[in-house]
């Protein structure tokens, strides 16, 4: 890739923050490191993961909000995780996990559990308990 | 509550974590080594398509060999010895960071993006292998070097000790590693002569059907499936996910092929063997080839694909690749023995 090739396709996923850098050959044929904004390719297929992940939200929070599933899982698909992943992070075995994600099981955990289930989701346990409306 | 301290490290923005990493930790410790130096002596480049393996739910396709070796190749090659911890718990792992710290050496470690709250939130998935450097402390933050930043920047302990210990694939169990011993006057022909002929032999001599250069076939044959077997919608996301493994940050795949490229032409001047002038000018294209296949497949998943485009237009572009990465690897095979 020439330096001038190096693509510039802006879609703000850098948020302004930085800009990555790209190798690619100058006037003189030498390889050099050139800032990059995006490529157009890369914008497409990460708006595409997370169109997915948003899909996955907004299910589980119609489940919570018809009264098929706790709050949990909305809490626990907002941050990509399945019942097995988040059993590792809270230290409870994903059988017990996959329960507490109905409301039944929800609604019958400790304190502690709730702390543990809400540190790990990176909310507070009031806001684990609800899902936007 | 630990002193404020800041090591003088010199960071330098890099095009993925690992390489950056060993780049910038090297040079800390008085051993220059650019990022496609320390990729080629590392032998990072490879290929593989591995549809049994998934992360996230998405079959791993790769550029680069695993996550970690190209450390362990050059720290071997190069005669560096590191000393790596792991740990089960968080404040002993965070005692261990202070103390090195606290000996003036930066520390490189394992962390997970989905919690590193300074990078851009698009990038935040659950990616375990993300290489960065802590290089001081202040308060309740804590230095970074991120490689793929243009800056430095800061965390907050808290953010710091997730990041470090988040769950999945793999565990990061605080991993963390720092040089005790770097020779400055390492025999680096020697060892990118030895890091270009394992790339090589890596490419072209790994058995079965998914590793090396023979693994881009492979991937080509599966998808011409793609429709067939997922569906319409599937298949587009699972030509989307194709993508981001090529491209983005920290895997980056077609940026490898560049960096390569980078790597043969140091090497070329370094070992004073001009055809490797030639052999980065052939590298470049593959990568040039590498980023048309990600142009043409990411307009297919907008959806709006060209006249002619199709899965198997892009499954040919993949087996003339192929062709291209067999035919190059086996020549600097080849060049490496004489």
């Amino acid at each position: 890739m020439k330096k001038e090739e190096v693509p510039q396709d802006d879609a703000n996923l850098l948020e302004g923050k930085f800009k990555v850098v790209k190798y690619a050959v100058n006037e003189n044929g030498e390889y050099e490191k050139v800032p990059s904004v995006g490529w157009e390719p890369e914008n497409v297929a990460l708006g595409q993961a997370w169109e997915v992940v948003n899909e996955r939200v907004e299910e589980a929070r119609q489940q919570v909000l018809r009264g098929a599933a706790s709050s949990l899982a909305y809490h626990m698909e907002k941050n990509m995780m399945d019942a097995a992943l988040l059993a590792k992070h809270v230290g409870i075995p994903a059988r017990k996990v996959k329960r507490h994600l109905e409301p039944e099981g929800f609604n019958a955990l400790d304190q502690s559990t709730l702390e543990h289930y809400a540190e790990a989701l990176l909310v507070s346990v009031a806001e684990l308990k609800q899902v936007p409306r | 509550m630990s002193k404020d301290l800041i090591i003088p490290f010199e960071h330098q923005q890099s095009a993925h974590c690992e390489t950056g990493v060993i780049s910038n930790l090297m040079r800390f410790h008085g051993l220059r080594v650019s990022e496609p130096m320390a990729f080629g002596i590392g032998s990072g480049l490879f290929y593989s398509h591995m549809p049994f393996i998934k992360m996230n739910g998405i079959p791993v396709t790769s550029y680069r060999i695993l996550p970690g070796h190209i450390f362990k190749r050059f720290s071997r090659s190069v005669g560096v010895e590191m000393r790596r911890m792991r740990f089960r718990d968080p404040a002993t792992a965070m005692d261990a960071l202070d103390r090195v710290l606290d000996q003036g050496l930066p520390v490189g470690m394992l962390t997970s993006v989905f919690y590193l709250p300074y990078l851009p939130k698009a990038f935040r998935f659950h990616f375990n292998a993300h290489n960065i450097v802590v290089f001081g402390r202040e308060g309740d933050e804590y230095l970074v070097s991120d490689p793929v930043m243009d800056a430095t920047t800061r965390i907050h302990r808290n953010a710091l000790v997730r990041a470090r210990f988040a769950k999945g694939m793999p565990n990061t169990s605080g991993r963390m590693y720092y040089p005790v011993r770097v020779p400055t006057d390492a025999d680096l022909r020697t060892a990118a002569a030895k890091g270009l002929r394992r790339t090589a032999r890596d490419m072209v001599n790994t058995p079965l059907p998914m590793f090396g250069a023979k693994g881009i076939p492979y991937l080509a044959g599966k998808l011409r499936n793609y429709e067939r077997r997922l569906g319409e919608r599937d298949a587009r996301l699972a030509l989307g996910n194709l993508i981001r493994m090529q491209e983005e940050i920290g895997t980056g795949g077609a940026g490898f092929r560049f960096m390569f490229a980078a790597f043969l032409q140091e090497a070329a001047a370094l070992l004073d063997r001009p055809s490797l002038r030639e052999q980065a000018q052939a590298m470049t294209r593959i990568g040039d080839q590498w980023r048309e296949f990600a142009f043409e497949a990411g307009r297919m998943c907008k959806g709006r694909a060209e006249a002619g485009s199709t899965y198997d237009t892009l499954a040919d572009r993949l087996v003339e690749l192929g062709k291209m990465e067999t035919a190059l690897f086996r020549e600097l095979a080849r060049s490496g023995k004489a």
